[in-house]
């Protein structure tokens, strides 16, 4: 594997490691096709070339970039309220683009077919009308207005419900979820997914929960998070292509997937081709 | 009368294994989740305290305390309601349990090993631990079609013992290490006839639907 030279990819900040985790020893992993080394003190280098990467710390990660990012990370209002429980999830590998990741954690459709008796239920499988764009002046990616049926919306609860939901991609390789709070209506539970693109069709992902909740244990929490991103693992690693097609699909867009045709649409604007089938022709 | 209480987390085939004998032998378990990934918990002095080897999962029932999976399994088929037929009571099957039991607990760890590196590796090269679960899976898938021309249609006999139960988790997570079951027609069958065991449970990665 080589570093990819898609210059849009290369200037963007990717999560490479939890804080916690960096211990005496330099740890090895992969970031856009090149193999680099997290030394203990936070240091990012390349193992091909040696060079030192750009990074910066936020959230109990580590961040890094090859190329030089045009804006400094954004900002999580919730992450800086302090009573808030925070849940760091863990990192999971899947063998798929990360952009394939975040599509699909972008749509409600799935809830009642993949996370049954969770976060839907048949037969409430509609997905009622909502609101996408991408926002020009953060240049992100927003969706509004999410309403859904829910069986289990949160560890606290035990009733179904509809859910009220806004989506929000700050970053091509970021997503992130905001929910009314079941136990306090008059805030949003925050949970974010970080990606870090290994490979054209392998990533590992981290989710990040800025959570009201009192009630639940840390475990539980992390165990509802969990088993939820296990089963869509399943699904994102069998979606075939596994990169990311940004042309117009075939399909006539649902309302449904109207979130993923604006981050697709976003995407090729910003002339993204690492994690898409645009990067695949390209590679050819 | 309390209730076994079985230590687990969710994502952990192991305990998965535990989780389905219990229901299939009708034993109703407390789970107490234990925070393997990310937090580490089963290296805290608090869980080390029951369990030693730090590792998950553990149960309790009563004055009996088990830190190994074969013997949870047999145990559970015991006690439970359901459980009896998961035991042969002859020489004969006994013996071809054990063995497979044995098997599931040495051979068929490879499954296990190339899921953890799958879900939780950074870059790990996967070929080999995928060679050898797809071995593993090869001899498995032998057995099963011997035993399809003895009419039997589980590794041991006729009828689902511990061992089935024991080898069911490895084979149906083994498509979070990207194998495909298209290979083992032998094995999906036999998949198919332990979900439809009553009390069958799946765990995330292994999908409701088949
Ligand atoms: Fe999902």
């Amino acid at each position: 594997m080589t570093r990819t030279d898609d210059p849009v990819a290369l200037n963007e900040w990717y999560a490479v490691a939890s804080l916690d985790e960096p211990g005496a020893a330099p740890q090895t992993t992969r970031l856009l096709g090149e193999d680099i080394e997290i030394g203990p003190g936070g240091g990012v280098r390349s193992l091909a070339t040696g060079e030192a990467l750009r990074t910066c710390e936020k959230w109990g990660l580590l961040f890094a970039s090859f190329g030089r990012p045009p804006r400094a990370l954004f900002d999580i209002a919730e992450a800086r309220e302090t009573d808030r429980r925070f849940v760091p999830c863990g990192w999971i590998t899947l063998r798929a683009s990360g952009l394939r990741v975040v599509e699909n954690f972008l749509d409600m459709a799935h809830f009642p077919f993949i996370h049954t008796g969770i976060l839907g239920t048949e037969p409430h499988t509609e997905v009622p009308q909502y609101a996408s764009e991408i926002r020009r002046d953060v240049d992100e990616v927003w969706a509004t207005n999410c309403t859904f049926f829910q069986s289990q919306i949160a560890a606290t609860e035990t009733g179904g419900d509809f859910v009220h939901l806004t989506y929000r991609v700050p970053a091509p390789f970021v997503v992130m979820l905001y929910r009314v709070c079941p136990s306090a209506p008059d805030r949003l539970d925050a949970i974010a997914l970080f990606l870090q693109p290994m490979e054209e069709t392998l990533c590992r992902a981290i989710p990040l929960m800025w959570l009201v909740d009192t009630s639940s244990t840390h475990a539980e929490l992390l165990r509802f998070e969990q088993v939820i991103f296990m089963q869509d693992r399943i699904v994102v690693e069998n979606q075939r292509p596994l990169r990311l097609p940004l042309e117009p699909r075939h399909e006539i867009p649902t309302r449904a997937d109207g979130s993923s045709v604006a981050y697709r649409r976003w995407l090729k604007e910003k002339g993204l081709r690492f994690g898409t089938t645009a990067g695949a022709e390209a590679a050819a | 009368m309390t209730r076994p209480v079985l230590w687990n987390y969710d994502l952990d085939d192991a305990s998965y294994t535990v989780r389905l004998m219990a229901s299939l032998a009708g034993v109703d378990v407390d789970l107490r989740a234990v925070d393997v990934y990310p937090g580490a918990e089963h290296h805290s002095p608090g869980y080390l305290a029951r369990h030693p080897l730090g590792r998950v999962p553990l149960l309790e029932d009563g004055v009996v305390q088990l830190r190994q999976v074969p013997a949870m399994l047999t145990h559970l088929a015991r006690t439970g309601p359901r459980g009896t037929g998961f035991l042969p009571a002859d020489p004969v099957g006994t013996a071809a349990v054990e063995d497979w039991l044995a098997f599931a607990f040495r051979d068929w760890l490879a499954l296990s090993a190339a899921r953890s590196a799958s879900i939780f590796g950074d870059g790990v090269d996967l070929d080999p631990l995928r060679a050898a679960a797809i071995a593993a899976l090869r001899v498995a898938e032998d057995r099963l079609v011997a035993q399809s021309l003895l009419g039997s249609g589980f590794v041991a006999g006729s009828a689902a013992s511990v061992a089935d139960i024991a080898l069911f988790p490895g084979f149906a997570l083994s498509r979070d290490s990207n194998i495909d079951h298209d290979a083992f027609p032998a094995l999906r069958n036999w998949a198919r006839r332990i979900r439809a065991l009553e009390g069958f449970v799946t765990m995330p990665g292994i999908p409701d639907y088949h």
